[in-house]
C-alpha cells in the first residue's frame, strides 16, 4: 500500500521534473549578458583571482561564505551538545596492524601538506578552504583509525577555530573601514597567476581552511569518542 | 542529456527511500542521494559543450571559452552544508537509538507515549 | 565517441549504485554503495568541467560522509529489520 502511494507520488514528481527540464537544453550556452558573463568578463580585473569559482565564493558572495561557515560551526556545536557525555566511553585498546600504523605515520604529514597546499593555492588552482579543510580532517581520521589511543586536544582545536573565524570577520571589517563594503578587497592585487595575488582572497581561504579542518576534526573526534 | 536522466534517477530513488524505508539510517542515505542528484542537476545545467573550466590558468584563454561558474560556486556551498546536515541528522538518529533501542520508525511511533 | 561511452557507463554505474544503496539490507553495504555514488559523481563533475566541485565531492562525499555513516552504524544496529 505504502509502496503504491510512493510510486504514484514519484511518477507525478518525475513527470513534472521531466516536463520542466525538457525545456532546458543540455550543453547550450545559457549565459546572456547577465551575472555569470559579467563574472567571467571582469572577474580577474575586479578581484585578482584567476579561479573564477573562488572569486565568486570568497569575494562576490563572501558574506554567504561567512554564513556557510557559521552553519558548519552550528552543526558541530549541535553534535557536541547532543552527544555530550560526562565520562567518555573507554575505547578498546586494540591497535591496527603494524603495516597500517607505519603507513599512517608516513602518510599523515603528507596529507596535511596536501591540504595546506590546496587551500593556499585556492585562487590559482581548483580547490580552496573547504576542500583543504576536508583533506586535513581525513588525515586526522587516518590517525584516529590506526591508533586507537590517538587523541587531539580539544582546547587547541577550538583555539584554532576561534582564531580563524575571528580573522575572517576582522578581514571583512577592515574592508568596511578602509574600503567600500564588508569584505571589500583592500590589499593590492599583485600580478595575476602568482601565489601572492588577489588581495585578501588567499587570506580568507586560509582562515576558512583552518576553520573547516579543525571543525571537521572535532566532529569526527566527538563521534568516535562515543564508539566502543 | 544523459546527466539529466542520472540526476532525475538519483532524486527519485532518494525520495523513494525516504517514503518507503522504515530504517532511520536508510532514510538519511535517501536524503543524501536527493542532495547528490540536485548537485548533479545544477552542474549539468551550467555545462556548455566544448568549453573549459572557469580558471584563467593560461593567458590565451578568454571569457568566451568557459562554462557557467555560478552553479559551481552554488554547489560548492551546498556540498559542505550537506555534510553538516547529514552529520547532525545521524547524531539525532544515534540519540533516538539510545532512547528507544530501535531504528524502526514504526516502533518508535508506538513507543511515543 | 570514447567519452560518450564512458559517460554512459558512469551514469549507469551511478544509478545502479544508488539502487543498491536503497536495496541492501546490510547498512554497511548500503553506505559503501552510496560512497560509490559519490565517487562516480566526482568523476562526472570533472568531465562536466567543474574541478572545484569534483575535489569537494571527492574529499567530503567519498571520505567524510562515509566515515560519519560508519560511526553511526557502529553505534546503532548494522542490519535493517
Amino acid at each position: 500500500m505504502r509502496k503504491v502511494f510512493a510510486m504514484l507520488f514519484l511518477a507525478i514528481i518525475g513527470f513534472y521534473l521531466f516536463n520542466t527540464f525538457a525545456l532546458i537544453p543540455f550543453g547550450k550556452n545559457k549565459m546572456n549578458a547577465d551575472v555569470a558573463a559579467s563574472y567571467l568578463n571582469s572577474g580577474v580585473q575586479k578581484t585578482g583571482a584567476v579561479n573564477i569559482v573562488t572569486s565568486i565564493v570568497v569575494n562576490y558572495r563572501g558574506f554567504d561564505t561567512l554564513g556557510e561557515v557559521t552553519v558548519l560551526f552550528l552543526a558541530a556545536t549541535g553534535m557536541g551538545a547532543l552527544l555530550f557525555r560526562k565520562k567518555p566511553m573507554q575505547r578498546s585498546r586494540q591497535n591496527a596492524s603494524v603495516i597500517v600504523k607505519t603507513g599512517a605515520r608516513i602518510l599523515f604529514p603528507l596529507i596535511i601538506i596536501l591540504g595546506v597546499y590546496v587551500f593556499v593555492h585556492g585562487h590559482l588552482t581548483p580547490g580552496g578552504g573547504f576542500q583543504g579543510g576536508a583533506i586535513i580532517a581525513s588525515g586526522f581520521l587516518l590517525m584516529f583509525m590506526s591508533y586507537r589511543t590517538y587523541k587531539v586536544n580539544h582546547k587547541v582545536l577550538s583555539l584554532f577555530e576561534t582564531f580563524a573565524g575571528t580573522s575572517f570577520v576582522l578581514l571583512g571589517l577592515f574592508g568596511l573601514i578602509w574600503g567600500t563594503s564588508f569584505l571589500a578587497n583592500i590589499l593590492p592585487f599583485g600580478e595575476a597567476n602568482t601565489l601572492f595575488s588577489a588581495g585578501i582572497i588567499p587570506l580568507i581561504y586560509i582562515a576558512v581552511g583552518i576553520k573547516v579542518g579543525s571543525e571537521l576534526t572535532a566532529v569526527l573526534d566527538t563521534m568516535l569518542k562515543t564508539v566502543k | 542529456m544523459i546527466y539529466y536522466i542520472g540526476a532525475f534517477s538519483l532524486i527519485l530513488i532518494g525520495i523513494y527511500a525516504v517514503l518507503v524505508k522504515r530504517n532511520l539510517i536508510k532514510i538519511v542515505i535517501g536524503l543524501s542521494l536527493v542532495d547528490a542528484g540536485v548537485h548533479l542537476l545544477l552542474i549539468a545545467i551550467g555545462y556548455i559543450k566544448d568549453k573549459t573550466a572557469p580558471i584563467f590558468s593560461n593567458p590565451s584563454l578568454s571569457a568566451g571559452d568557459m562554462v557557467d561558474p555560478v552553479p559551481q560556486a552554488l554547489v560548492l556551498t551546498a556540498i559542505v552544508i550537506g555534510v553538516a546536515v547529514t552529520a547532525l541528522a545521524l547524531t539525532i538518529v544515534i540519540r533516538l537509538y539510545d532512547h528507544h533501542k530501535t531504528l524502526n520508525i514504526n516502533k518508535i511511533r508506538e513507543l511515543k507515549w | 565517441m570514447i567519452l560518450t561511452i564512458l559517460e554512459i557507463i558512469l551514469v549507469v554505474v551511478l544509478i545502479g549504485a544508488a539502487l543498491l544503496a536503497v536495496w541492501y539490507r546490510d547498512l554497511v553495504a548500503a553506505v559503501i554503495a552510496s560512497s560509490v555514488v559519490s565517487l562516480m559523481l566526482s568523476i562526472i563533475f570533472y568531465i562536466l568541467q567543474a574541478p572545484d566541485v569534483a575535489l569537494t565531492e571527492a574529499a567530503i562525499g567519498v571520505g567524510l560522509t562515509t566515515i560519519i555513516f560508519m560511526i553511526a552504524i557502529r553505534k546503532t544496529k548494522r542490519f535493517e529489520e
